[in-house]
């Protein structure tokens, strides 16, 4: 991909803050019309990340480009261009509906009629019409994702950021919102997202990153990573024995021991793995396809991130 | 650091934010200024200009509520102001994430937070020009030069406006706004020659009541509606505008060392 063709790349960012590297050396580029993925535990960097790309925080080294502009100089223009929705609620609560995003079109300098006619558009879209005059306090968490993003549309960007959009949701509301997104990118717009929802990242992402302490681990679309990483198919088998362990050492099958359960990666058509089946799987044995999600424990491991 | 560079009239449109949210609200905003002037000249005219009877000041002799009325006015410039920019700053700020909202956008920091300045200040005046109808039906002003005093408001409420959004760049909890109210608000309220004239302190105490913001505005207030002043009104107009600007650069300085992350 030649610096022509993306929309935003990101080189060698670092940030320190208060002694403690937060993002170590991250690079990556974005093509028009692409979703890309953020993924990570809590306290990997996917924040701080994003809140250098739209030029709230300054790198303390590395370089941003968006539209073929440096974020340093340009930031100006380059946030007319680019949509946000933060991760925290940051609406209006004195406001309604309808005046949190017309006041947010006013941070654009869009006029009055036109914002008018936009956030029509928008509520509509986002199904919030019959909302439109409510205040932002009488509304549902899911509603007030909804206008976030509406009001992160309301410039018509050319980059939509998105920090972690459906954390908290409810499954109706979630899937509300990976329905829009979807629409969005079907319209052609490009997309950032940070999640730590594998199934999101899977759905919504053509492309991903998946970070930890601030460097990224790995680098691809979820399909290929899923192969490289874990291989096509897993096998849950609960309460391994010593003999089990023992086999899985002497084949030099692919595993993770979490004690109470084994996880066997595996290509599927392996002999050694029919083995496993015939011999070990005489009770608590799961054969399922490999997630997104095998990859991401993989790869941060299993300690709780706190 | 402050970006001059990144500050330009886009102020205006966080300005208007704060105006829309205002507009909601209004009706409750303006019982303040509306009955407040009223309390203060109905409990010292009627009960306490009896033990005073006239306040000499400037070299001539006042009524007490005549004397008392332009301070009103500047008390409330300053409470205005200060807890605009305090408390609800803070709300807009810590709370609301307001800030981190419009920092997503074509807008700087330095524009919000002088919008923020402006805005106290626009709400200082409104408060004033109130007020100033209020105590002109009490015949308390002296017409048409009393006019003076919402230009003055407005310069107060920089002034106070750009201090209080000091004290949110820098305080860790909203209680903790307690501390500049007790140490900084409430002597000046008491002894910038609101209630007695400066003239009448001891010696020692003189310089630290001329230091006070509050006592410019009030002695600059009170030539607007008497027509009197201790002071050299130019020096005073010095003085405030010397205030607002340093404020406005510590504000500046403060809220971006403690949003920028």
């Amino acid at each position: 991909m030649s610096s022509r063709e993306s929309i935003l790349e990101v080189s060698a960012l670092r940030k320190i803050f208060r002694g403690r590297t937060a993002v170590d050396g991250v690079s990556f580029r974005v093509a028009p019309g692409e979703c890309f993925g953020l993924l990570g535990p809590n306290g990997a960097g996917k924040t701080t990340t994003i809140r250098m790309l739209y030029g709230f925080s300054p790198p303390t080294s590395g370089t941003v480009r968006l539209f073929g502009m440096d974020l340093a100089r340009d930031w100006r223009r380059i946030r007319a261009r680019i949509g946000v929705c933060q991760q925290e609620n940051t609406l209006d609560p004195d406001l309604t509906v309808e005046e949190n995003l017309l006041v947010f079109a006013g941070y654009f300098a869009i006029g009055r009629r036109e914002a008018r006619a936009r956030a029509a558009e928008l509520l509509e879209f986002f199904a919030l019409a019959s909302r439109a005059r409510a205040r932002v306090m009488d509304l549902s968490g899911g509603m007030i994702r909804r206008l976030l993003l509406a009001r992160a549309l309301v410039n018509r960007p050319d980059l939509l950021i998105l920090d972690e959009p459906t954390t908290g949701l409810d499954p109706q509301s979630r899937h509300q919102v990976w329905d829009r997104v979807e629409k969005l990118k079907a319209s052609g717009l490009s997309a950032v997202l940070t999640t730590h929802y594998m199934e999101e990242a899977a759905r919504l992402c053509d492309r991903l990153v998946i970070i930890d302490h601030g460097k990224i681990l790995v680098e691809g679309r979820p399909g290929e990573l899923i192969l490289r990483h874990v291989g096509p198919q897993v096998v849950e088998i609960g309460g391994p024995d010593g003999a089990l362990r023992e086999y899985l050492q002497e084949n030099a099958l692919p595993h993770d021991d979490l004690g109470e359960r084994i996880l066997l990666y595996t290509a599927g058509d392996d002999g050694r793995v029919a083995a496993v089946r015939e011999r070990f799987c005489l009770r608590r044995c799961t054969f399922r396809d490999a997630t997104l999600e095998d990859v991401f424990l993989r790869l941060t491991g299993r300690e709780l991130r706190e | 650091m402050i970006r001059w560079d990144a500050l330009s009239w886009r102020f205006i449109r966080v300005w208007r934010r704060n105006f829309v949210t205002f507009r909601r609200i209004w009706k409750v905003n303006f019982l303040t200024p509306l009955f407040e002037p009223v309390l203060f000249i109905a409990a010292f005219g009627l009960g306490f200009a009896g033990l005073v009877g006239e306040v000499r000041y400037g070299g001539e002799a006042f009524s007490y509520p005549a004397f008392l009325a332009p301070a009103l006015i500047a008390a409330a410039v300053m409470n205005n102001a200060f807890f605009e920019t305090t408390y609800a700053s803070f709300v807009r700020m810590y709370y609301q994430k307001t800030f981190d909202a419009m920092l997503a956008t074509p807008l700087s920091l330095e524009e919000i937070m002088v919008a923020e300045i402006v805005w106290s200040a626009s709400k200082a005046a409104a408060a004033a020009a109130i007020m100033l109808g209020v105590l002109s039906l009490f015949g308390l002003m002296a017409w048409p030069q009393a006019l003076w005093v919402l230009p003055l408001a407005f310069l107060g409420g920089i002034a106070f406006g750009a201090v209080g959004l000091f004290f949110t760049g820098i305080i860790p909890t909203i209680e903790m706004f307690n501390l500049p109210i007790f140490l900084f608000i409430t002597p000046m309220f008491l002894f910038s020659g609101t209630f007695f004239p400066v003239s009448n302190l001891p010696l020692w105490a003189k310089p630290l009541a001329l230091s006070f913001p509050l006592y410019h505005l009030v002695e600059l207030c009170r030539l607007a509606g008497l027509g009197r002043s201790e002071t050299v009104p130019l020096l005073s107009v010095g003085y405030l505008t010397v205030f607002a600007a340093l404020f406005t650069m510590l504000a500046l300085l403060f809220m971006r060392r403690r949003l920028i992350r």
